[in-house]
């Protein structure tokens, strides 16, 4: 019997484990529910402790008693436990003391360098639990890509729904692994309503259709890793990028479960939502004061957010409001901004998800809505790779000279500024001069 | 106006199993109306204990959702293709 099972998170009908997204009751969605008394005694005896979760390899299934995995499941990849780290150049610039600041950098998780892995993760394992031969998805590029890497690895066959439009790189990234793409003439709504008619004439594992109870626990892990990585405690902040409003809503979810396991110490973290200007809908209704959304259609760059109906924006709005957070949006031009600042700052090329983070927790700052002392978690969810035609034209490509010194002293000269050369030249001589 | 209403296979346990109908309304209160007489056991799955539809319940016309065709003040037009979709997401 497993710890789990379906619940709906507004009539609280219960169901056993089955592909089953929906209430039929009420309509709602339905999400994973736990046995959270015997997790407690575990807790206790020690079997899932901090010290036992802690000496567990270092990927995502370290937290395998909170996520909702068949009887027996061995786990085939080391997806998650991304790096957490502090950022203190770009702390510097957006105005937190420098030791406050941190990055959680799932631009580099595996195997498809997104978060996306996470969530995937999980509902496959569902899937050949639950007998499907084929999975699927709808997508806005990351979930296609992690859905069509590991159905390969799993052996099982994968159908992909992407709008039309998507940056050529993820839709090469989903053919690679021998995926069937298939490129609707729509926004990523239209998409959407699609699969979930599909989904009702064929008998496919669609993760974010009828595996999307179990789908949706991955992201927790986004959460249980960056409490272990603080040292078991909660940050102050979390400002987290939403496109259907589900990672905000289950990082909350980590935080909560943490606390009621006593495997970290209560605390009233502020969740901060972050979205482009040319689609937010959750942002709106939290500016305007709305409990509901207006579903909008998107037109931005940050396509992996660009989902106009999210369909967990109800429970953002909630999760947002009641923590004390806020929400707010970015436009394209500070999008591509903040992708530059933070890859200059920090090392870290992030798609433009993550431009749309680090743009909004500017603002947030600018706003005193965040405070420069306070410990304040910035969420990475994607690689800049997989989105170099965001920063088409923003870098010239140079005439290149020939391999001669002289081309280059006169290149170096046309180039910097000239007070800097002669400085330049002469600390080089210098430094010769010292080695030899 | 006669339209054709798609039913989705979550809500078909309420309506004996019937997946699609014809039927005449001119605008969503008017279909609900037809649907509530229709299909009885269905409504209270439609709309909450304040008549309101519910939150996750997505209209759809012609592929457009209906909200963006001006919501309850939409007039069907003859032939129009309506779609009754629970609220998913992913990305």
């Amino acid at each position: 019997m497993a710890h789990y099972q379906l619940r709906c998170r507004e009539c609280g009908r219960t169901w056993d484990n089955q592909p089953l997204s929906i209430c039929d009751e009420c309509f709602s969605p339905l999400e994973v529910t736990y046995d959270y008394d015997a997790l407690r005694a575990s807790v206790l005896q020690g079997a899932f402790s901090r010290e036992t979760i802690s000496q567990r390899p270092p990927n995502m299934w370290r937290y395998a008693e909170l996520l909702p995995l068949p009887q027996g499941f061995e786990p085939r990849l080391p997806v998650g436990f991304t790096p957490l780290f502090q950022a203190p150049h770009l702390a510097g610039r957006l105005g937190a003391q420098p030791r406050n600041l941190y990055i959680k950098n799932d631009a580099v998780c595996l195997p498809t360098l997104s978060f996306k892995d996470r969530v995937v993760a999980v509902a496959l394992s569902q899937a050949r639990e639950f007998g499907f031969d084929t999975v699927s998805c709808s997508s806005t590029g990351n979930l296609a890509n992690a859905v069509a890497a590991q159905a390969a690895r799993e052996g099982l066959k994968a159908w992909i729904f992407i709008p039309a439009d998507l940056e050529p790189a993820k839709i090469l990234g989903t053919n690679v692994f021998g995926a069937k793409v298939v490129r609707i003439a729509g926004n990523y709504d239209q998409v959407n309503r699609l699969c979930s008619q599909i989904a009702d004439e064929h008998r496919w594992g669609f993760v974010n259709v009828n595996l999307r109870p179990y789908y949706a626990e991955g992201s927790k892990t986004v959460g249980f890793e960056i409490a272990e990585q603080l040292g078991w405690r909660l940050p102050d902040n979390v400002v987290c990028p939403m496109a259907g409003g589900s990672l905000i809503v289950k990082i909350k979810k980590a935080f909560d479960e943490l606390i009621k396991l006593g495997l970290v110490e209560a605390k009233e973290v502020k969740f901060f939502g972050a979205q482009a200007t040319g689609c937010s809908p959750i942002s709106t209704a939290i500016k305007t004061g709305s409990a509901e959304i207006e579903p909008q259609k998107p037109a931005t760059i940050a396509r992996s957010l660009a989902i106009g109906n999210p369909a967990d924006g109800h429970y953002a709005i909630k999760t947002i409001k009641g923590s004390g957070g806020w929400s707010e949006d970015v436009s394209d031009p500070e999008v591509i901004d903040s992708i530059r600042l933070l890859a200059e700052t920090e090392g870290i090329f992030t798609e433009t998800a993550g431009g749309v983070t680090v743009g909004t927790a500017a603002k947030l700052f600018r706003q005193d809505r965040i405070l420069s002392e306070e410990t304040t978690v910035l969420c990475v969810t994607g690689n800049g790779l997989k989105t170099t035609d965001a920063l088409a034209g923003v870098y010239q490509t140079e005439q290149p000279i020939a391999p001669k010194l002289a081309e280059f002293e006169n290149y170096l000269q046309q180039t910097l500024d000239l007070d800097d050369v002669p400085k330049i030249v002469a600390a080089a001589e210098a430094e010769r001069v010292g080695a030899a | 106006m006669a339209i054709k209403v798609q039913i989705p296979s979550a809500l078909r346990r309420h309506t004996a199993g019937v997946g699609s109908i014809t039927c005449t309304a001119s605008n969503l209160e008017q279909l609900f109306s037809v649907l509530d007489e229709k299909f009885p056991d269905l409504k209270p799955h439609l709309r909450d204990d304040k008549g309101q539809i519910r939150r996750f319940l997505n209209i759809y016309v012609n592929e457009e959702d209906i909200r963006f065709l001006g919501g309850k003040e939409y007039a069907f037009q003859e032939n129009d293709e309506v779609l009754l979709v629970p609220s998913i997401a992913g990305g």
